[in-house]
């Protein structure tokens, strides 16, 4: 909301600089995001930092509140006129202008009631009014089609208070102006921009403001009149109220003006408006705006004839629910269909206005409006925002009926809306009020001890400090035996009945006085909880940095996908492997590509991948995250998984190399497994080939931990690949569950002794059919070899002469030792023979030669 | 001295004074010193001569032998310095050339703040409670005193499932109910927990915002906990995290689960608060939301509220990367660009 400080001082005195007010209204929680500054200088403030301002400040000398006396004819231009302005100087001062509104004073003399201008003097500093961008020139003297001129009446645009320069500013005539007094004093101002959160209704209006402001330099708030001058006949017998829902419209009052004349504001009125970033209309529907924004307590004025001509004779206002398919057309020009729950106005015969959103288009105020009927009512928040959300309406009075408003100020807003009415448009108001009061909130007493608002601040207050924060907002207090007995103002909603909860609201609003500041800063002396281990955190933050070890990235995808996305992992015609569970469906997505929460990692990954192929040709990633199975709970299983995706080539390219040599393939993703596996010193495990269908069927395996399966790793099926755009290499992909591996990580492995005796290395190739597995061969060796073995190394592959086809040759390097004495060449001929023995009879073996 | 030995002996040091490097010395050895080269043949030679002339050409080869061994060692040696000089000397290399490169892996950024946290708040006894991120609309809401129709929620834009009571958490706050339940036993012992996670925000992706978003938020429940520890607390933390004595300004704020409740700002560590873009030139950096947990969340954690208190706090730890690292767009995050990535 925009809060003029000059409005705001209508109420209350501030003798403390804007920006320091501004830092106070902060941290109460009232968050000042912005100051315009009209006119004014910024000030620096020790201890306070704001944005610099490149606003005008108005040159105290140069630019003058100057009455404007008369309006001359221009000899040589029709649309330009000569201002005889009164600036305090010797002489009258001829403004050559063009502005359109001081055409109507042309030629009639002395002008009276007078009007002021703000005059600019040669050498005054102002915007440009006539450039697109925001341009500053200084007055010059110089020949407007003939007549000399040096100084201007200036527009709100040339003196940075608005846009607007169709004219010149023509300020109504007040006792208090002198000719010559710095404009900056007169128009001089610093809008606030502040931002409410939802518990701060009751200021969401310039009083609102104030009263924060008051209660925080603990000065008096002065509160406007709400007496109203009534010269007509009692309002009752002109006009009758039915509420029919109090929950939903606990007050509703009617004030009535007859005679008035409609027609535009005075300046002042304009120019609050047009400050706060309304557009003024006319004085009727000018002091409706107004006072929703000077007490938050929106009205609605209603043309009394109109109502009259519906009912007959004199109007009943109800207020009910909708019948059945009743539609209203608003003052938008939209035919609404109203729901269930809408609360209207309407008199006997039909609606007339949504209650605190918006009003009927056919009893609006017009020009012709002779009498006005003026409704200041209460209405329940949470149907108000109910109708806002159906409606999609959006209006000042339903911003603040939607976040409440207390039912006492609809009087005040009646009593001084009629009043504001009377003065601008003249007229008769009827005698008083018409005042429906089904539902009063009741009154919120709080009691709270000292002695708990110390332990809960962790300070040491007086009670009488205590009590003067909560006088100074406008609580009545009591206090007897240590305890401060609160009674909320009734303005406030915000304050709980429940005595726990209500202690709460007043402890906020003592600490919000004393200032967040001056609240001590101290360590926790309380009792310390029972510390627990999380050993799935310490799992996965394990695992994170083993993999980087690898050289691998860490990457986080959206945990939302689409079921399109992750059918696409499925080849066609194959049975999908992907988990048998439904998805946790998103009914408003913020994208339709995201609707619905991943089963797998993999399209996230395969994703992930090609945005990045256009970049980087080798991708080592990997990322630990949830996925989302929804079974028969309520809540879907949340499973965390371990993706591991590589693509690209093993060595990055150098100057030495020449290129990037060769591309990863599946052995260098089952070496990350391993190596991974290894760090977290499980040892059962095994493989299976993989009959999952996003993998090549004879490129992709099975990891089995204690012979139980955890996952899946391979080569990506080629048609998935395409599907990814991910074509120009081969992707390789594991997709593991992370609860195994914290179950089955050792903590406490023992580690080997280091030996020192001598080894015995030697090398051993064999020739087996081309179809014998590597481990078999493998395990062969082992168990032939025995206790001395200490290691088996395959270290060559080899087909082709002289190897007869169908055969193939594998090369290990084998270690012997001994922990406890030095082998002896003997000791190694013998377990090789035993190794070439067993390879025969199992493998059908030949020793290479 | 023997005819024979002398030849020999002005050959072999003759050759000895040619040699140039390593292998040479090498063939120069084999060749006089070996066990077939010329010295050893000219022993072999001792037994054919007449009895009396052995002795004295027997010592005559020893006396060659050692001298050969000798020069040999310090031609050597000579060599040996010579080829050291001239490596010194001659062997420079580009080191202008690029290096090979070594392949590296790297953390998420999002990781790597994290665990920041969870570091800086296991020192002060907060330990990690994990939970759901599709959660009940009554954790999300009703019981963090956001009942249907309040307007603070209206703050947060949810994103529902097909199933009505059923939504992505919007905050990891549905953790501190859960928390209590679990941990509290019925309200009767104190919790020291941070809840970090994945939250999700029906918004429009753009450079500020994102529909999923990581979140730490802290709990402490004790008979004894007051807004001064909350605050000393914090700014224990805030000197921690930001590595400085930055001030930290507390405002008043509005939370539905907390009462009172405060925004956290610290000094702008970019600008020392003189003022900058990124504080948007007011000096202060918000980093966090706080307050005291309200009596209602304590109720509905399953402790009572007149005898026990506590506070909470929230924070944005992709907001507080960007504001060390200077990253303009939030979208990077979960973009996973590597060039992104292997920044840090
Ligand atoms: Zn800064």
């Amino acid at each position: 909301m925009l809060v003029p400080i000059s409005w705001i001082k209508d109420y209350v005195d501030i003798d403390i600089p804007v920006e320091l007010l501004a830092e106070k209204l902060t941290v109460a929680g009232l968050e000042v995001v912005h100051l315009k500054y009209i006119g004014l200088p910024q000030a620096e403030v020790p201890g306070v930092r704001m944005p610099r301002s490149d606003h005008l400040v108005w040159d105290r000398e140069k630019l003058l509140l100057a009455r404007i006396v008369e309006v001359k004819t221009h000899p040589n231009a029709d649309k330009l006129v000569l201002a005889m302005v009164d600036y305090g100087g010797d002489e009258l001062e001829q403004c050559v202008t063009g502005a359109s509104n001081l055409f109507e004073y042309k030629g009639q003399g002395e002008i009276n009631p007078p009007i002021w201008g703000a005059f600019a003097m040669e050498g005054a500093r102002v915007w440009d009014g006539h450039s697109d961008k925001p341009r500053l020139m200084t007055l010059k003297g110089k020949e407007l089609r003939g007549i000399y001129n040096k100084s201007m009446v200036c527009s709100e645009k040339e003196l940075g208070i608005s846009d607007e320069h169709e004219g010149v500013i023509i300020l109504d005539h007040e006792e208090r102006y002198v000719a010559g007094a710095p404009l900056a004093d007169i128009l001089g101002d610093v809008v606030f921009d502040i931002e409410f959160t939802p518990n701060l209704a009751r200021c969401f209006s310039m009083i609102g403001v104030a009263r924060e402001v008051a209660a925080i330099l603990g000065v008096e708030m002065r509160y406007p009149s709400f007496e109203f001058v009534a010269g007509g006949g009692p309002i009752e017998e002109q006009v009758k109220i039915d509420i029919r829902e109090p929950e939903l419209n606990p007050r509703f009052t009617l004030t009535l003006l007859r005679d008035t004349e409609v027609k535009p504001s005075p300046f002042w009125m304009r120019h609050r408006l047009r400050l706060i970033g309304q557009r003024p209309r006319n004085n009727i529907v000018d002091v409706t705006n107004y006072i929703t924004f000077e007490l938050g307590q929106p009205l609605h004025a209603f043309d009394y004839d109109k109502l009259l001509d519906r009912a007959g004779g004199p109007p009943t206002i109800i207020t009910r629910l909708p019948e059945a398919g009743e539609r209203l057309e608003t003052l938008d020009g939209l035919a609404r269909d109203l729901g269930v729950e809408t609360i209207l106005v309407a008199d006997t015969a039909g609606a007339l206005a949504i209650g605190g959103v918006m009003g009927g288009g056919e009893t609006e105020i017009s020009e012709s409006t002779r009498n006005v009927l003026l409704e200041a009512a209460a209405w329940n928040n949470i149907s108000v925002r109910k109708t806002i959300k159906e409606q999609r309406i959006h209006t000042e009075a339903s911003a603040r009926f939607s976040r409440g408003v207390h039912p006492s100020q609809s009087i005040l807003g009646s009593s001084r809306g009629i009043e504001l009415m009377r003065q601008l448009g003249g007229g008769t108001v009827a005698a008083g009020v018409v005042d429906a009061y089904p539902l009063r909130p009741e009154t919120v007493t709080v009691a709270v001890p000292i002695e708990r608002i110390n332990a809960l601040l962790g300070m040491d207050i007086e009670i009488d400090q205590a009590v003067d924060a909560l006088r100074r907002l406008e609580f009545e207090t009591r206090v007897s035996d240590d305890v401060i007995h609160a009674t909320a103002p009734d303005h406030r909603l915000d304050i709980s009945p429940d005595p726990v909860v209500g202690r709460a609201d007043l402890l906020e609003e003592i600490a919000r006085m004393l200032g967040y500041d001056r609240i001590p800063e101290t360590i926790m002396a309380d009792e310390m909880p029972p510390q627990r281990e999380n050993t799935s955190v310490f799992i996965e933050e394990r695992v994170r940095d083993i993999l980087v070890g690898l050289g691998l990235y860490e990457v986080i995808n959206y945990r939302f996908t689409n079921r399109e996305t992750e059918a696409m992992l499925v080849p066609d015609g194959l049975p999908s492997s992907l988990p048998d569970a439904e998805y946790v469906e998103i009914v408003n997505p913020s994208a339709s590509e995201r609707n619905v929460l991943r089963h797998t990692l993999m399209a996230n990954m395969l994703e992930t991948a090609a945005n990045n192929a256009r970049y980087q040709k080798t991708q080592q990633l990997f990322e630990i995250g949830k996925v989302y199975l929804q079974r028969n709970a309520v809540l879907p299983e949340e499973s965390m998984r371990l993706g591991i995706l590589l693509t690209g080539a093993r060595d990055q390219p150098t100057w030495r190399i020449g290129d990037a040599g060769d591309a990863l393939d599946f052995y260098d993703l089952k070496g990350v497994i391993e190596s991974l596996l290894g760090a977290l010193h499980i040892d059962d495990f095994s493989y299976e080939r993989a009959t999952h269908s996003s993998f090549h069927p004879g490129r992709s395996a099975n990891l089995l931990l204690r012979r139980v399966q955890v996952g899946a790793f391979g080569e990506i099926h080629p048609q998935v690949g395409q599907r990814f755009r991910l074509t120009d290499s081969k992707v390789f992909y594991a997709e593991l569950e992370v609860a195994p591996l914290l179950r089955y990580q050792q903590r406490l492995h023992k580690i080997e002794p280091l030996l020192t005796t001598p080894a015995i290395l030697e090398d051993i190739a064999l020739i087996v059919d081309a179809d014998v597995a590597a481990n078999e061969v493998e395990r062969v060796i082992r168990q032939a070899g025995g206790r001395l073995l200490k290691d088996v190394t395959l270290f060559d592959i080899y087909t082709g002469d002289p190897i007869p086809p169908g055969k193939k040759s594998l090369a290990y390097s084998l270690t012997y030792q001994d922990p406890e004495r030095t082998l002896t060449d003997k000791n190694a001929a013998r377990a090789r023979k035993k190794i070439v023995g067993a390879a025969r009879r199992r493998l059908r073996a030949e020793l290479r030669s | 001295m023997s005819q024979t030995v002398e030849v020999l002996r002005h050959q072999a040091l003759d050759k000895l004074d040619k040699t140039t490097d390593s292998d040479e010395l090498a063939q120069w050895r084999s060749r006089y010193l070996g066990r077939k080269g010329a010295v050893g043949a000219l022993f072999g030679t001792i037994g054919k001569l007449p009895k009396e002339e052995r002795a004295a050409f027997g010592q005559q080869v020893n006396a060659l032998q050692s001298e050969l061994q000798k020069a040999f060692e310090e031609r050597e040696q000579l060599i040996r310095e010579q080829l050291l000089a001239q490596d010194l000397e001659e062997g420079e290399i580009d080191i202008t050339l690029p290096a090979y490169p070594r392949q590296m892996g790297g953390l998420h950024p999002a990781t790597r703040t994290h665990r920041e946290f969870q570091t800086i708040w296991a020192e002060m006894g907060f330990q990690v409670y994990q939970s759901h991120d599709v959660e009940e609309d009554d954790f999300n809401f009703t019981l963090l005193n956001l009942p249907p129709h309040h307007p603070a929620r209206d703050m947060q834009d949810t994103f529902y499932t097909t199933n009505p009571r059923v939504l992505l958490r919007t905050h990891t706050s549905p953790g501190q109910i859960r928390a209590m339940r679990e941990l509290g036993e019925g309200g009767s012992k104190p919790i020291r927990v941070i809840l970090p996670g994945m939250c999700y925000r029906q918004e429009q992706v753009t450079a500020r915002s994102e529909i999923q978003f990581t979140q730490v938020e802290g709990l402490a429940i004790g008979r004894n906990i007051r807004m001064s520890d909350l605050k000393g607390t914090i700014s224990e933390f805030a000197k921690r995290m930001f590595n400085t004595n930055a001030k930290v300004r507390y405002r008043a704020s509005y939370f539905p689960f907390t009462e009172p409740s405060m925004e956290v700002d610290i000094e702008c560590f970019l600008c020392d608060g003189e003022g900058c873009r990124v504080c948007k030139y007011t000096g202060w950096l918000e980093i966090a939301g706080s307050g005291m947990v309200h009596p209602t969340v304590l109720r509905n954690g399953g402790y009572d509220p007149s005898v026990w208190s506590g506070f909470a706090f929230g924070m944005g730890p992709e907001r507080i990367t960007m504001l060390k690292h200077g990253i303009q767009d939030i979208r990077y995050f979960w973009g996973n660009d590597l060039r992104f990535l292997k920044q840090f």
